[in-house]
């Protein structure tokens, strides 16, 4: 990585008196893709949310997350998050019919973006939407534009966010499970898109995923969580086609594709908050634990060309 | 879908033939107006599911899933066509008493929403047992949890309520009382979908066990190929309300004949594999059906006359392949020569 855009270290959340996320840290260069994958609870939405400002009054955030020439963004206050957000940091949520404003039309929801942020005249907003709308691959666009949400088939919806993401050049796209509410076809459709505009803007992208194998076609790099803790993270090739991490390995596993003849589920489920280990959150259901798994907690550290975070990892496949 | 390697072909469990369902409609925006119109939500399904078998109906939103599974329970009478269970009328069948809904059992897509709140999980389950009496009063508690044991959860979950219940605690519940009836057949909506991938793979291995302990018959509702191939030894492929392909799930999914088939199976992700391209478009409207094959319109196959006639759907490559798709221009070759016009247009 030459140019590093984003530097998350240590970014640790509580929430009460839960630690929701424990001790996070990654980094991305500028136009990478990046995959936060994990399973339900792991934290991969709370730490989208933590970088863009997005987290409820009472959670607790440390850590620092160096952000392009801005040494901290968990330190802005809530002005200079103001004039990040839309602009430099953008988001595409997970569920676009909820997240779009059902009481005005598309075209007034991506036009105020352009003229808030941009400062752009009317005339000049409505045309730069629906160049964009156009660039999202919404046919028809200008009658599009007075057209209301519920008008629109959820993947429609889905390139309309894509399109308000977009609206500013952002340099930090992070797209939230943005297409678990819809059809395969459209799906395909939708990450070919988001990949397509990022690059073609130079934009770097962090995805929040569940889908292991879409993260190795569509990320350069992976980030492996668990109940909060970082379990693995490096270059998606490295990680997904020689996992180290018992729960890397594990979760490729129960990953069903096309001919899968057996699968083989670690037992049990994600851990709730109340009730985790002090040392590795996995231990309990780890098959390779040792004793000090559950007292101990595993520090990140550099092994075969990833970080690490396991007492007992596995052997090279 | 008949197994030719059994030799002679016994009555098939239940057998769609030309099945038409139409939905009478308001026209969508027309606010005052009381005119209806027709919308087909399924068309000439044929579709034969034989005992024991493990069918896959696979399809995108709008595809006629739901409508097929509302037929095969008896819920929705066909407009045209015949549904039959055991040789006899679905809906004739269901009228005479409890045994259909005792032998034909259903796990919902929503299963928490299945579930009464205020009910504890052993009442939840006794429930179904009382419905059709399955065994005297006394022996409930028991058979609760053997049922309970049966689907991989501990004993004291019954005496708690659905809302202390995981999301996949919660599907292993509906398992549990969609088999307290004894059921021959189990019919599951999306019943893995929206979970999380371990607790998925726990309900697969689960859900293949039980087929293969109870010799269940299992139509299993999905959108994902990769279970329909884990689960299921056969597939159906619907769009727009039509089969367009069917036949052993490994050789559809291996070798589709059908270019929706192919789409679908190149949209599913795939590690390392690089992104291919899309399929273009979405799926129209059942209200305003295109001319001709209904796949045309995104067809990267489409010739003229795709757009003249709706191709049926027809079997190629020999008995012993037990394939079907409803392509004029279908992608395997095979000796049989595909069919060219549709008798049935």
């Amino acid at each position: 990585m030459t140019d590093v855009l984003l530097s998350v270290e240590g970014l640790t959340v509580h929430r009460g008196a839960r630690r929701i996320l424990d001790d996070v840290s990654f980094s991305l260069g500028r136009g990478e893709t990046l995959a936060l994958v994990g399973e339900s609870g792991a934290g991969k939405s709370t730490i989208a949310a933590a970088l863009m400002g997005l987290l409820a009054g009472q959670a607790r955030v440390e850590g620092t997350a160096a952000f392009d020439e801005a040494p901290d963004l968990l330190s802005l206050p809530e002005k200079a998050w103001n004039r990040l957000r839309g602009r430099r940091l953008a988001m595409i949520f997970q569920d676009a019919g909820a997240a779009l404003n059902p009481c005005y039309t598309v075209g007034s929801q991506l036009t105020t973006v352009l003229r808030r942020q941009l400062s752009l005249g009317r005339a000049e907003a409505r045309a730069r939407a629906i160049a964009l709308l156009e660039s999202v691959g919404l046919n028809d666009a200008a009658a599009r534009m007075s057209a209301y949400p519920h008008q629109l088939s959820g993947g429609m919806q889905q390139r309309v966010m894509v399109a308000i993401a977009l609206a500013c050049d952002p340099d930090l796209l992070f797209a939230d499970e943005p297409t678990s509410a819809l059809d395969v076809t459209i799906q395909a459709q939708i990450v070919r898109l988001i990949l397509d505009q990022t690059k073609q803007k130079g934009a770097s992208c962090i995805f929040v995923l569940h889908d292991l194998a879409l993260a190795s076609q569509s990320c350069d790099r992976i980030v492996v969580l668990y109940a909060g803790q970082v379990m693995e993270a490096g270059p998606s090739e490295t990680v997904l086609r020689d996992p180290r991490h018992p729960y890397t390995r594990l979760l490729k596993s129960c990953v069903i594709e096309i001919g899968t003849s057996e699968l083989d589920p670690p037992p049990g489920s994600v851990p709730g908050y109340d009730d985790l280990p002090a040392g590795c959150r996995f231990a309990s259901r780890c098959p390779r634990a040792l004793p000090r798994c559950r007292t101990d907690k595993p520090r990140l550290e550099e092994v075969a060309g990833r970080s690490l975070a396991c007492w007992n990892p596995e052997e090279a496949a | 879908m008949t197994r030719p390697a059994e030799g002679h072909d016994p009555q098939p469990l239940f057998e769609l033939i030309e099945v038409e369902k139409v939905y009478m409609v308001r026209r969508p925006g027309s606010v005052f107006s009381t005119a209806k119109v027709g919308l087909p939500a399924l068309d000439g399904v044929r579709l034969k599911i034989r005992k024991g078998a493990s069918v896959a109906i696979v399809g995108e939103s709008g595809s006629g899933k739901s409508t097929l599974l509302r037929v095969l329970l008896g819920l929705t009478r066909p407009t045209e066509g015949r549904a039959l269970y055991q040789g006899r009328p679905i809906d004739e069948v269901r009228a005479e008493g409890r045994e259909f809904a005792r032998q034909v059992a259903m796990v919902y897509q929503d299963a928490r929403g299945s579930l009464n709140p205020r009910m504890t999980i052993g009442a939840l389950i006794a429930e179904p047992l009382r419905h059709f009496a399955i065994c005297p009063e006394t022996d409930l508690p028991a058979r609760v949890k053997a049922l309970l044991a049966r689907v991989g959860l501990p004993a004291e979950v019954a005496d708690r309520y659905p809302s202390a219940l995981s999301g996949g605690q919660v599907r292993r519940v509906a398992i549990a009382r969609a088999l307290a009836s004894e059921p021959t057949v189990l019919v599951a909506d999306e019943a893995v979908s929206g979970l999380d991938v371990s607790t998925q793979a726990q309900l697969l291995n689960l859900l293949r066990r039980l087929q293969r302990e109870m010799a269940l018959t299992l139509v299993f509702i999905t959108h994902d190929l990769g279970v329909a191939s884990y689960l299921c030894e056969d597939i159906a492929i619907m769009y727009l309300g039509r089969i367009v392909e069917t036949g052993p799930t490994n050789a559809v999914l291996n070798a589709p004949a059908h270019p929706y088939a192919r789409a679908l199976r190149r949209a599913a992700p795939e590690f390392f594999a690089p992104i291919t391209e899309p399929l273009p478009g979405e799926i129209p409207s059942p209200l305003d059906l295109p001319p001709g094959c209904r796949f045309s319109g995104r067809c990267d196959r489409v010739q003229p006359d795709c757009h003249l006639s709706d191709p049926a759907l027809l079997r190629f490559g020999g008995p012993a392949a037990n394939r079907a798709a409803a392509c004029f221009y279908p992608l395997t070759e095979s000796p049989t020569a595909p069919q060219k016009r549709d008798i049935h247009a």
